[in-house]
């Protein structure tokens, strides 16, 4: 860089931006301007989302290409959380039909839940004993764990139902949370690349120290490995939350439906006429928001941990 | 890193040793028991009894006898399966091709004008929420009366489109529905990926006088070859399972226009009971899936002397 004479090239090279300054301008606005649109593209659909629930039904129709609510109501969110009386529901287009929303809302919160504990903490477990154990056949056995991800979800989806239904536990919340409970290959996989990448010292010391593996795992590893676990179980209750084809199968049931179901349900029985629009969108956003706050909260965690997946 | 490793290896070498042929093999197995009994259950376990019920006329009720390859014989000789391999492959297509031309773009703009981790997150924001509910909202926003795009092309005095009520546009739009869910997260992993490559190959580019134009193409995209590859890898897979969309939106409608063939098994399986025939074209799209997978490693492979 030294080599450089003249402001011109040497402002350049600090900027390492090889066009000169009239262009750089004019590629930058181009640049942002595509930027800008593709964050609206990503974004619309929400904001759509939000300016349809706050309508009022019946004037969705006279006012679609208006980009504020049409006839501002609340209605749509009281009807989706049953505080609306049949008649105000039917006033503003809905469907007067009772929604057990806070009951879908409960069994989502229970599966997530279930499935994310069990699952983060089985697969520590195994992901210790894959990396930081020594045994025989180890990493064969890994890599038979590991095969497992090629096996698509549909193919292992038709026996599992047989045998959750076998096994008596059709529109049971364990038939529902069973299959993911104890491991999926990813949780682990996930785990042992964090648990290798540890150092050996720290965990000898303990055994001079006289500590045991269950110690060692629960007192030094967890502890360590605060940051990846938090980071799995944000995608596991992400991805527990947003399934849909396991828990339409096995969990039907009025009483176990989780949310995505429900709103599948809640669609189909939509009129094809004149759905009540507003409703549908005051109840996909009031599903979509666990997500968002969850996201909000720990958004950064989120988007590095999309790094590491690429990355490593 | 390295001489971590190696300090590593001594060490667990010189732990093993002590701790003889074994190991550490009791309590290994101890840890193991909870994920290996699920792995046995719930994915070892059905993986060989889906193989079994693909060669039996299992019909979810009574008993299931044994027919040999009789499914797989009824499979070659379905229109509609061929159809649903056609319109798998068309929606896979699409959405790939599209999501990763426009992530591509969207990766390298993030890259080279902000480090806002806000604006990472807004990315992401689709990939987030369920795909039911991305399902219904772009099926109330595409809605040929009422959706706020027909209002727009109405607007503009082109005629509407039947988004999903059109044999022809039906798998475009589906495609096009999961290529805005998946951008973001797509872009996100190619970003991980520009993040690698050093500075100084972009200054060496800058002193060279190489427009950005000219960077990205000679520069940034080789570079980039191998981190596409895994990308490649981590959304065709994905891709072909498409499912959710189809079975809220059109349901494998209008005709057989997006019958695919994720929503063809299902349908066979738990509509019409036809449990053995939807194994054996289940197991279909496991050779399928299994055959892109090593072509797609292959691939990686070729991909990796890049990145040294």
């Amino acid at each position: 860089m030294t080599v450089l004479t003249g402001t011109d090239r040497a402002t350049r090279a600090n900027d390492a931006e090889p066009v000169t300054r009239r262009q750089i301008n004019w590629g930058r606005v181009a640049a942002w301007t595509a930027l800008v649109v593709l964050l609206i593209v990503t974004i619309f659909p929400f904001y759509w989302m939000l300016r349809t629930s706050l309508s009022n039904n019946r004037s969705l129709a006279a006012e679609a290409g208006s980009f504020l609510p049409a006839d501002f109501t609340l209605g749509a969110f009281r009807r989706v959380l049953g505080l609306a009386t049949t008649q105000e529901a039917l006033a503003e287009g809905g469907s007067g039909a009772s929604v057990n929303f806070w009951l879908y809302l409960r069994n989502s919160i229970i599966v997530a839940t279930v499935v994310t504990v069990g699952q983060v903490f089985f697969c520590a477990m195994a992901a210790y004993s894959f990396a930081r154990l020594r045994w025989p056949g180890r990493d064969r056995v890994f890599f038979v764990f590991l095969t497992a991800l090629m096996v698509p979800p549909i193919f292992t989806t038709l026996p599992n139902f047989i045998l959750i239904r076998d096994l008596g536990l059709l529109n049971t919340f364990a038939g529902i949370v069973l299959p993911t409970l104890l491991m999926t290959p990813f949780a682990i996989f996930f785990l042992r690349q964090f648990f290798l990448g540890l150092s050996r010292e720290i965990e000898e010391a303990a055994m001079i120290d006289g500590a045991g593996h269950v110690r060692i795992f629960f007192r030094l590893i967890i502890p360590m490995s605060s940051a990846p676990i938090t980071t799995l179980a944000i995608l596991t209750y992400i991805n527990a939350w947003n399934d849909y084809m396991w828990p339409l199968l096995v969990g039907q049931d009025e009483s176990v439906r989780v949310l995505t179901v429900a709103l599948g349900v809640f669609r189909s029985q939509t009129p094809q006429g004149s759905p009540d629009w507003a409703g549908l969108m005051a109840a996909t956003l009031i599903a979509a928001l666990p997500i968002v706050v969850l996201f909000a909260v720990l958004g950064r965690r989120v988007v590095n941990s999309i790094g590491f997946s690429a990355g490593k | 890193m390295s001489a971590d490793t190696v300090s590593g290896k001594i060490a667990s070498g010189r732990a093993a040793g002590q701790r003889g042929r074994y190991g550490d093999l009791r309590i290994a197995l101890a840890f193991l028991i909870p994920s290996a009994t699920g792995f046995v259950v719930f994915y070892l376990w059905p993986t060989l009894r889906g193989f079994y019920l693909s060669l039996t006329d299992s019909t979810l009720l009574g008993e299931a006898s044994f027919i040999g390859f009789d499914n797989f014989e009824r499979l070659a000789n379905d229109p509609l399966f061929w159809n649903s391999l056609r319109v798998t492959m068309l929606y896979v297509v699409i959405n790939i091709g599209v999501q990763t031309v426009v992530a591509l773009g969207m990766a390298v703009l993030l890259h080279r004008l902000t480090t806002s981790v806000a604006i990472r997150g807004l990315v992401l924001l689709p990939y987030l929420v369920a795909n039911v509910i991305v399902a219904l909202v772009w099926f109330w926003v595409l809605d040929y009366q009422l959706g706020i795009v027909n209002q727009l092309i109405d607007w503009l005095g082109l005629g509407r489109i039947p988004f999903f009520g059109s044999e022809n546009w039906a798998i475009p739009t589906i495609a096009l529905i999961n290529v805005w869910r998946h951008m973001g997260y797509t872009a996100l992993l190619i970003f991980a990926g520009l993040q690698m490559i050093p500075k100084y190959v972009y200054e060496a580019s800058a002193i060279d006088g190489a427009s950005e134009w000219r960077t990205f193409w000679s520069v940034t995209l080789p570079l980039l070859r191998p981190i596409m590859a895994l990308v490649l890898v981590l959304t065709v897979i994905g891709s072909f399972q498409i499912f959710d969309t189809v079975a809220v939106t059109t349901s494998g409608g209008p005709v057989n226009a997006t019958r695919v063939i994720y929503f063809y098994i299902f349908e066979l399986a738990f509509e019409r009971f036809d449990f053995g025939y939807a194994a054996a074209m289940s197991v279909v799209l496991f050779l399928i899936l299994g055959g892109v997978a090593i072509a797609q490693l292959k691939m990686l492979r070729a991909g990796e002397s890049d990145l040294s």
